[in-house]
């Protein structure tokens, strides 16, 4: 029975008591408690079930470690799966529902698979599955995902806050042990600005459970004395609930601080992600129990004896009234002792190693606790909860010499030092042999932008697992680590730990070691993802010899756990399979971050209207306040349509359309790009940029230019207008202002640094408002200023001067082939110039129209659209534009590429109207099919379509694709398709399908 | 995220503030070029665990383009120079020496 003791917890407050509820039920436990101390206290050992074989697990560890203890927390906007609760502090009203059951946790259906476990072995998905293909998608595919995962995604939007933290230090110190805090005093001391963080609520790590003496003071005092000194040092920042998460390139780390997971009721964010640069980083983050692999070790009631050891410290919790423990070394028989001292019983000590312990040993033989050197267990009793085991020797192969019986199993084998955040950015490791641990290799640091190393481990973080060697450690690395970032101080004393002295572990990575199939298939490996040594043994006798294979065909160490308990003793099985040594085998690679962090810590404050940041135009405003059904261009919200009171989108879109090339329609162009390149070498630059002729424009006039990549792929386009003789205005398209303003400098500062030219990117500068339709002229005369006539300002020029009263540039260029000005006012004139071409133009029918109507007016012109026509592998050549590509030019930026043959190919695709028989719209991206089939089974192609749109000016579907030698093939009949596995017909035309002859925009 | 110092503004720039340019100190090829010049100008690029030169853009910053000698296996800056660089200059290629003897990198050693 798992109960509260009535020896008192080092962390709760028996004063005061706090309701929880599991699984609707209501419970009780104590400030300070964690969810998982809490709800042992209760007798609630059954905690989860398993991922694969829904076996019934109960916790494992007492921390960051814990694969079983997982389980829903909260409801509706706070709901969140897959919380850990070993890592979950208790506090009034927490909720929490337990995962991967049906119907409910005592009883469920999915525990079949267990007894089918020696059919669904390492690999079982693979091998059932792939055969016949087809089942894959309907059968397979949808059975699998119904079973997999833990937890249930959250529906609600998350209700909390979360925020970013930016900081700088010298030295930042992650643990917040002995070694942490050892480090972080005699960096402090010698003045370097230092944080020490710390991922649980409490300092002291390990040490204040087993309390050994430091500097004649037992461990927990000091604790206390050292975190006083911290706390009165101005330079030292401690934190804890905060935890190391990643280290990265140059000395940046993200630490995840969880500021009230713990008090949810408080104000302020729930989490905050600490991004930090630190000069030099110390890596005290201690280390972790192994597990021992024998027959049942999953059952509920079987614990690392450090866990037992720490319920029944910190939180005053037994976990069993009879306690069995099996070791390979000395530290577990601390648990045998702590039990004793709390009043419970120890059964027996399995002490695998022949020759038994030692001090330790000779302690508990003192209180009369039975020790047997040499045993082993070959099985644990029990179903829901551990009843008993039967032991065996360890040299041999599992049989059974007697049986105990016991509510709980704490098990001990050796220590693996936390080693992650040392491997994230390339610190390596060394096998030690003598402690059987992989340890940091300090000859081979993660190294910063200088070379030299940005990484100190400390304390058993480094391998040092007694309290003298820890602290001394820790003390010398926060002194490296201050001296590394430019700080020292007088040496005064090294805090002076003192140890019980202990014999060396045995490595026992089989219990017993001789263990046969059936021993072996019940000896979990990877608790949370049903891993056990049978399955690492099957994914080495099947090929998968590389650690990494194996581990992804067993899928060991891929749960939320990242395999903290499981990946020592998994590569030890691997390496004991194929007869490789521990080091051969490697370890797979560390990422971060350490546990998980929240999405929402990821995010911070970026989301919602600060998701990213909105570019607007000096006339948003007025969108906005007017029916502007927006959409996004790069960063920038374009109104789509303005859509009047009952109309749909598509309605106001027709409407937009019809009245621009009947009467005057008004749009806001101020997000086209706009780059001013000025100089003497400038025009010579442009003709290198644009595939025609720039620097012949006569000032005063505009061209169409087309911009490629060195592949020849068309990238952007626009209108080119000669300011004057050494300054050009470059129109882009809305998306492409700083990525082609970006491209400039690129080749002007790295390529033709030489030639005298300066660009400036004046997007934002000026607002752009297109005035188009047959009435844009009436409008302009009435509102009075410069001539505008054909005569003083024809298609194709510019000219500067004043529009009822506004200092404006006006371009005669059209993108819709009707009469159109485009006019530049500096951009805090738009709003009041938007404002009065409106009022000037009501009585010509003016309305404002959106970039779906500008479409639609460019497609029926047949113009092309970057982003729509090109996809970054179409030529200008593919679109007909060949009249725009210089012939005269020796050199432009493309022309190299577009000479490759296959770009000159005749078979490339080509731009085409596309008209539907029976007037329909071809759907977007529409193939067109040709005769036969390809090797996958699919319809051969011979085109596509690139843009398709309804024309309100034709009463039809209208569309322009690119297809197999289709300027050829006017009039022809194509099918295309529709997507849902029938075709439309579509007639093959000219692409222009508006005024033809270009009249109407030369007016 | 590394940090890299532009030699123009003398910032020490996170690497947030950077866009990234490719390798550094290629050759153009243009019209009339043989077939495998454009290919090697155009597609082969060095992909070293080591020694690396690569362009980069100060990009929220001063706007300028910049080259970077380090490593692309320890995360080491030998240092940085400006784009109008033909070829690594002397000090950079003295700090480099200095950590990595006998270094080679295409045409430099």
């Amino acid at each position: 029975m798992s109960t509260r003791l009535s020896t008192a917890g080092r962390l709760i407050d028996t004063a005061k008591p706090i309701k929880f509820s599991f699984n609707g039920k209501t419970l009780q436990g104590y400030a300070g408690d964690t969810l998982a101390s809490a709800l042992l206290a209760n007798d609630q050992l059954l905690v989860g079930r398993s991922f694969k074989y829904h076996r019934p697990r109960g916790v494992v560890a007492a921390g960051a470690e814990e694969p079983n203890g997982l389980v829903n927390l909260g409801s509706n906007g706070t709901f969140e799966p897959n919380q850990r609760i070993t890592t979950t502090e208790l506090f009034d009203g927490l909720s929490a529902t337990s995962q991967n059951h049906w119907p409910s946790l005592e009883f469920d259906v999915g525990s079949i698979n267990t007894h089918l476990a020696r059919f669904l072995p390492a690999g079982f998905y693979y091998k059932m599955f792939i055969h016949p293909r087809p089942l894959w998608k309907h059968v397979y595919e949808p059975f699998i995902r119904q079973s997999a995962g833990l937890g249930k995604a959250p529906k609600d939007r998350d209700a909390d806050t979360y925020e970013h933290f930016n900081c700088t230090v010298d030295v930042l110190v992650i643990g917040g042990g002995i070694a942490g805090l050892a480090a972080a005093a005699e960096a402090g001391r010698t003045g370097a600005r230092v944080l020490l963080i710390e991922q649980t609520a409490a300092w002291g790590g390990r040490a204040v459970v087993d309390q050994p003496t430091i500097d004649g003071q037992t461990a927990a005092d000091w604790v206390t004395t050292t975190l006083a000194g911290l706390a009165a040092m101005e330079n030292v920042d401690i934190r804890t609930r905060t935890m190391g998460a990643g280290v990265y390139d140059h000395g940046y780390v993200l630490a995840y601080e969880r500021l009230r997971d713990h008090a949810p009721k408080a104000s302020g964010p729930r989490h905050r992600l600490w991004r930090i640069r630190a000069r030099q980083i110390v890596t005290a983050t201690g280390a972790i129990e192994r597990p021992l692999s024998f027959a049942g070790n999953d059952l509920p009631g079987v614990l690392l004896a450090s866990a037992v050891r720490d319920y029944a410290v910190n939180f005053g919790v037994g976990i069993g009234d009879r306690t069995v423990i099996a070791t390979n070394n000395d530290d577990a028989y601390r648990t045998a002792l702590a039990l004793h001292d709390a009043g419970l019983q120890v059964p027996v000590i399995l002490d695998a190693r022949a020759k038994g312990g030692g001090e330790l040993a000779d302690q508990a033989r003192a209180k009369g606790i039975r020790v047997e050197n040499g045993k082993a267990i070959a099985s644990v009793k029990g179903g829901k909860r551990v009843t008993g085991v039967s032991v065996c020797l360890q040299a041999g192969q599992g049989a059974v010499l007697e049986e105990i019986s016991c509510d709980c199993v704490a098990m001990s084998g050796g220590w693996s030092p936390v080693v992650h955040l040392w491997s994230h950015c390339g610190g390596k490791l060394t096998w030690d042999e003598a402690q059987a641990m992989f340890r940091p290799n300090n000859d081979r640091p993660p190294t910063g932008a200088d070379g030299e190393a940005m990484v100190i481990a400390a304390g058993t973080a480094n391998g040092h697992l007694y309290t003298a060697e820890a602290i001394a450690d820790g003390w010398s690395a926060g002194r490296a680590a201050a001296h590394a970032a430019g700080f020292t101080a007088k040496p005064e004393a090294i805090p002076d730990g003192s140890d019980v002295p202990e014999l060396p572990l045995t490595p026992v990575w089989m219990m017993p070691q001789g263990a046969g199939y059936d021993l072996r298939s019940k000896s979990w490996l990877d608790f949370q993802n049903d891993v056990k040594v049978s399955d690492v043994q099957l994914a080495a006798q099947e090929g998968f010899e590389s650690v990494e294979h194996a581990k992804r065909y067993t899928t060991l160490g891929m749960a939320t756990d990242q395999g903290k308990l499981s990946n020592i003793n998994g590569l030890a099985t691997l390496s004991g399979a194929l007869n490789i040594p521990i080091p051969s085998v490697g370890t797979t690679t560390f990422r971060p971050p350490y546990t998980p962090i929240s999405m929402g810590a990821i995010a911070g404050v970026a989301r919602d209207d600060l998701f990213q940041p909105i570019r607007k135009t000096p006339i948003s405003g007025w969108h906005e306040s007017n029916r502007a059904d927006f959409e996004p261009v790069g960063q920038w919200r374009r109104p789509y349509a303005f859509v009047h009171k009952g109309e749909s989108v598509h309605d106001a879109v027709k409407r937009e359309v019809t009245n621009t090339r009947t009467n005057v329609g008004l749009l806001d162009a101020s997000t086209l790009g706009k780059i001013l390149v000025k100089g003497p070498d400038a025009g010579r630059f442009l003709d290198m940029l644009y595939t025609n002729m720039m620097s012949n424009l006569a000032v005063g006039k505009c061209r169409y230019g087309l911009m490629c990549s060195e592949n020849g792929f068309l990238m952007d386009d626009g209108v080119v207008a000669r300011i004057d003789d050494d300054t050009w205005l470059c129109h882009t398209t809305t998306g492409g202002a700083d990525r082609i303003h970006a491209w400039m400098e690129d080749w002007l500062q790295c390529e033709w640094w030489d030639w005298k030219v300066y660009t400036a990117n004046l997007t934002e500068q000026f607002a752009q408002i297109a005035v188009v339709g047959p009435k844009a002229r009436q409008v302009l005369e009435k509102m009075g200023g410069m001539d505008v006539s054909k005569e003083a300002l024809p298609f194709m020029q510019w000219a500067d001067g004043t529009i009822g009263g506004f200092d404006a540039r006006v371009f005669r260029i059209s993108f819709s082939g009707e009469l159109s000005y485009e006019i530049a006012v500096p951009a805090s004139q738009g709003r009041a110039f938007w404002d009065a071409l409106l009022s000037a133009g009501a009585e010509f029918g003016m309305m404002p129209y959106g970039t779906e109507c500008l479409h639609v007016l460019r497609a029926e012109k047949g113009f092309i659209m970057i982003g729509d026509e090109t996809d970054g592998t179409v030529i200008p050549q593919d679109l007909n534009l060949g009249w725009a590509i210089s012939k005269k030019k020796d050199d432009y930026l493309g022309k190299r590429a577009q000479e490759r043959s296959h770009m000159a190919d005749p078979n490339r695709w080509k731009l085409v109207g596309l008209e539907t028989l029976d007037g329909s719209v071809i759907p977007d991206g529409a193939y067109a099919v040709a005769e036969g089939m390809n090797p996958n089974g699919q319809r051969n192609t011979q085109g596509r379509v690139t843009s398709t749109y309804f024309s309100p000016t034709l009463g039809k579907g209208i569309a322009m694709g690119l297809v197999l030698h289709g300027p050829d093939r006017m009039g022809e009949v194509i099918e295309m398709t529709k997507g849902d596995g029938t075709y439309i017909k579509a007639r093959i035309v000219d692409q222009v399908f508006y005024d033809k002859a270009g009249e109407k925009q030369d007016v | 995220m590394l940090i890299l110092e532009c030699p123009y503004c003398g910032v020490h720039a996170d690497e947030t503030e950077l866009a990234p340019g490719g390798e550094a100190h290629l050759k153009r090829f243009g019209p009339g070029s043989d077939i495998d010049d454009f290919e090697g100008y155009l597609f082969m690029r060095e992909n070293p665990k080591g020694l690396h030169f690569e362009r980069w853009r100060h990009a929220y910053g001063c706007g300028k383009w910049f080259l970077a000698a380090r490593c692309t296996a320890t995360l080491e800056v030998f240092g940085t120079y400006p784009a109008q660089s033909a070829e690594p200059p002397q000090s950079i290629k003295d700090a480099i020496t200095a950590k990595r003897p006998g270094w080679s990198w295409r045409d430099f050693a």
